[in-house]
């Protein structure tokens, strides 16, 4: 059962000072999200009009977020009138309780899940845990994490961090029906995957799914995937729970030519995905139930500047190309949602309370890839920027910046702050500065500090 | 054509031998550079470290100090991208200050874009007999789209043998106070850009900002490897004359 980033201690500059050290680590992730940037970067310049359906998904997004509440309200009419019964959740406990019910409701002790970032998000499977409730994720390597005990690392590829001998290891020690003699070998893992899993398919009664889109016209749910697993847990149990964040929705059927496109293009850099369901309402034998959840959503949605990350599709491009990413890894952000759009999701989604959460903003050097990258042009940079101004700050920090703001604000002042550094030149030390500017000369030498500034040498040569 | 040097805080300070090569190439090009003593930074430390009081009384300041020339220069493409994307955000339409964003942020260049787009000179008969490879600073890469200009640029500098970096559009990891907030990713950054600059067998590595150019050279002369980092517009001023 993989355990809950809820509540994780540490920091990023912390977590992150760790994670460069491990080279497996390092390794696994650039030769990764190398290999997905390269392919996406290869189908995205197929289509000339890339930068025009990016457009339109922004569009379609922002306007779905301003009558969020119309078209939610359509989505359950539609739903309903199609035989689904829907739930709404506040938060995490509320979601957690109705899913909890409804299992239990059935009868069953064992559910199996579909890849879902809601579900990780809320921590349903330790909440389940807690009834007595067992859930068996389906996709690859969403069960690689759960085997391991592990933690999800990436949007997308949640094991990411793991290499085929890890995998190899993993299995056979945690996969009871794992063969003796199982090789590293990618389709030989997938094989014993299968095995593994299409017995839980036939055996299960319930399952619980996510939902990529949702669409308000129809009442109909997306779920877009690679593997089949999604399909079989959409379509043989008896009950069908989907838990799925507000932001989801779409107004009309037609809106998913442009969704359809950007996703798979933008998340595994394939044209077009293996598999995509859709159902609508409840389908004969099978009970619907959709669990509508905000757990802070509805707060993002009130912030000016961070509300565009609603408009998130959970491609991970933006985990792909960050350069932060690549060499920190995914459990340094201490949650489900990593990288650079974690960044800036995460804190609004749980404040910054802890020191991890308040650090998260500060997790990038604003390079602005993954700007660049988003196919709904969430300019994570200027959310990024915008959130560091709500967090806290250190005292000793606030002073520094503080008094060089004075300084700053004043040529007098500055020009004397130069003259001071220029006298002191020969005593900076250049592979030894004190206090938190030791930082600096851990890994790298300073400057030399010159003689004369700029400005006193305009002053004395340039100056009529 | 009047022209202001935005020289910045950090070459000010720490590179002041980059604000005197903007002057001397501007001068050789026929422009009547001017510095307006009383600029001192453009604000983006404490806006991008959440500062955004500090930021906006600096954002002020610069359209003050700069209101009324015809261009402003700066030879940062970081410090360029501050003002003419952040700025009209930062101080919003309608607040104090608004206008005179609206009037300034327009014309400050960077130097690569004054060069090519305002006085349309490629060749600005510079020479400089070094191998040397070229990092696309983020701010000038993404903020500005800064493009080829700086290569076209290069390209005609006599002598200078111009060589690809492997990995060039990737962040050097300097990111202003990130360098300090979170040194380990900064550091394994600054190590791989490091990497890259070494396979390339330069002697010189050069960029249009100054900041991460530090960062890079800090790495480069820790591990003691010889390479030297220069601002592209001492390469662009340097003449067979001035050697």
């Amino acid at each position: 059962m993989s355990a809950t980033f809820l509540g994780m201690p540490g920091n990023f500059p912390k977590n992150a000072a760790e994670a460069v050290q491990n080279s497996q680590l390092r390794f696994n992730l650039r030769k990764a999200t190398h290999t997905i940037r390269d392919k996406r970067a290869a189908v995205v310049g197929e289509l000339p009009d890339w930068q025009e359906l990016r457009a339109a998904g922004k569009a379609i997004k922002d306007h779905t977020l301003r009558h969020l509440d119309r078209y939610l309200l359509q989505l359950e009419e539609a739903v309903t009138r199609a035989g689904g019964t829907v739930h709404w959740a506040r938060d995490a406990a509320e979601a957690n309780r109705i899913v909890a019910d409804l299992v239990k409701a059935t009868g069953e002790t064992e559910v199996v899940k579909v890849k879902s970032m809601a579900t990780q998000e809320i921590g349903l499977n330790e909440a389940l845990a807690k009834e007595g409730v067992t859930a068996y994720e389906t996709d690859l390597a969403e069960l690689i994490v759960q085997l391991g005990d592990d933690f999800p690392s990436h949007i997308l590829v949640p094991a990411i961090h793991r290499n085929r001998s890890e995998i190899r290891e993993i299995f056979l020690r945690e996969m009871p029906d794992a063969p003796a003699g199982l090789s590293d070998d990618p389709a030989a893992l997938a094989e014993a995957a299968r095995l593994h899993l299409r017995e839980r398919f036939l055996r299960s009664k319930v399952a619980i799914s996510g939902a990529n889109f949702m669409i308000a016209e129809t009442g109909t749910l997306v779920v877009l995937e690679s593997e089949g697993n999604g399909r079989m847990c959409l379509t043989l149990p008896r009950t069908l729970i989907s838990v799925v964040g507000i932001e989801k929705l779409l107004p009309t059927w037609r809106d998913l030519e442009v969704f359809l496109q950007l996703l798979p293009r933008s998340s595994t850099g394939e044209r077009m995905n293996p598999y995509t369901s859709m159902w609508t309402g409840s389908v004969e034998g099978q009970d619907f139930h959709l669990v509508l959840l905000d757990n802070g959503r509805t707060g993002v949605l009130a912030d000016e500047v961070g509300r565009q990350a609603l408009r998130c599709i959970r491609c991970s491009a933006c985990l792909n190309v960050c350069p932060v990413y690549e060499r920190a890894g995914g459990h340094a952000y201490g949650s489900v949602y990593p990288g650079p759009i974690g960044a800036i999701l995460t804190p609004q989604l749980r404040g910054m309370s802890s020191d991890l959460d308040a650090s998260l903003p500060f997790a990038s050097s604003l390079c602005g890839a993954c700007y660049d990258v988003c196919p709904v042009a969430i300019d994570i940079p200027e959310v990024l920027v915008d959130l560091r101004a709500k967090a806290p700050h250190g005292a000793a920090e606030r002073a520094g910046m503080k008094a060089a703001g004075w300084v700053l604000n004043s040529e007098r002042r500055l020009g004397a702050a130069q003259r001071l550094a220029s006298r002191m030149r020969r005593f900076v030390p250049k592979r030894r500065l004190p206090g938190p500017l030791a930082a600096w000369t851990d890994t790298r030498d300073v400057p030399d500090i010159p003689e004369e500034s700029f400005r006193d040498w305009w002053e004395r040569n340039e100056r009529a | 054509m009047r022209v202001a040097l935005f020289v910045t805080c950090v070459n000010d300070t720490l590179f002041p031998g980059t604000g005197k090569a903007v002057v001397s190439l501007l001068r050789r090009l026929g422009c009547e550079v001017d510095f307006p003593a009383a600029q001192t930074c453009c604000g983006q430390m404490h806006v991008n470290t959440g500062y955004r009081e500090e930021g906006v009384r600096l954002a002020r300041r610069f359209t003050e100090v700069f209101a009324g020339y015809d261009a402003v220069v700066a030879p940062s493409g970081s410090c360029a991208a501050m003002v003419r994307e952040q700025y009209p955000k930062l101080v919003r339409p309608g607040s104090r200050g608004a206008a005179a964003v609206a009037e300034v942020a327009p014309k400050v260049y960077e130097l690569t874009e004054f060069l090519l787009d305002v006085l349309g000179v490629e060749d600005v008969g510079a020479y400089f007999p070094h191998r040397v490879t070229y990092h696309p600073t983020c701010h000038s890469l993404r903020g500005l789209r800064l493009g080829d200009r700086p290569a076209r640029l290069l390209s005609r500098v006599r002598g200078l043998e111009l060589v690809p970096l492997p990995g060039a559009e990737e962040c050097c990891g300097f990111g202003g106070t990130f360098a300090v907030k979170n040194p380990a990713v900064s550091a394994a950054m600054g190590a791989d850009k490091a990497r890259g600059v070494l396979d390339t067998g330069a002697e010189v590595l050069c960029a249009a900002d100054n900041s991460c150019l530090m960062h890079i050279g800090g790495t480069l002369n820790r591990q003691r490897s010889g390479v030297r980092i220069m601002h592209l517009a001492e390469i662009l001023a340097a003449t067979e004359e001035s050697r």
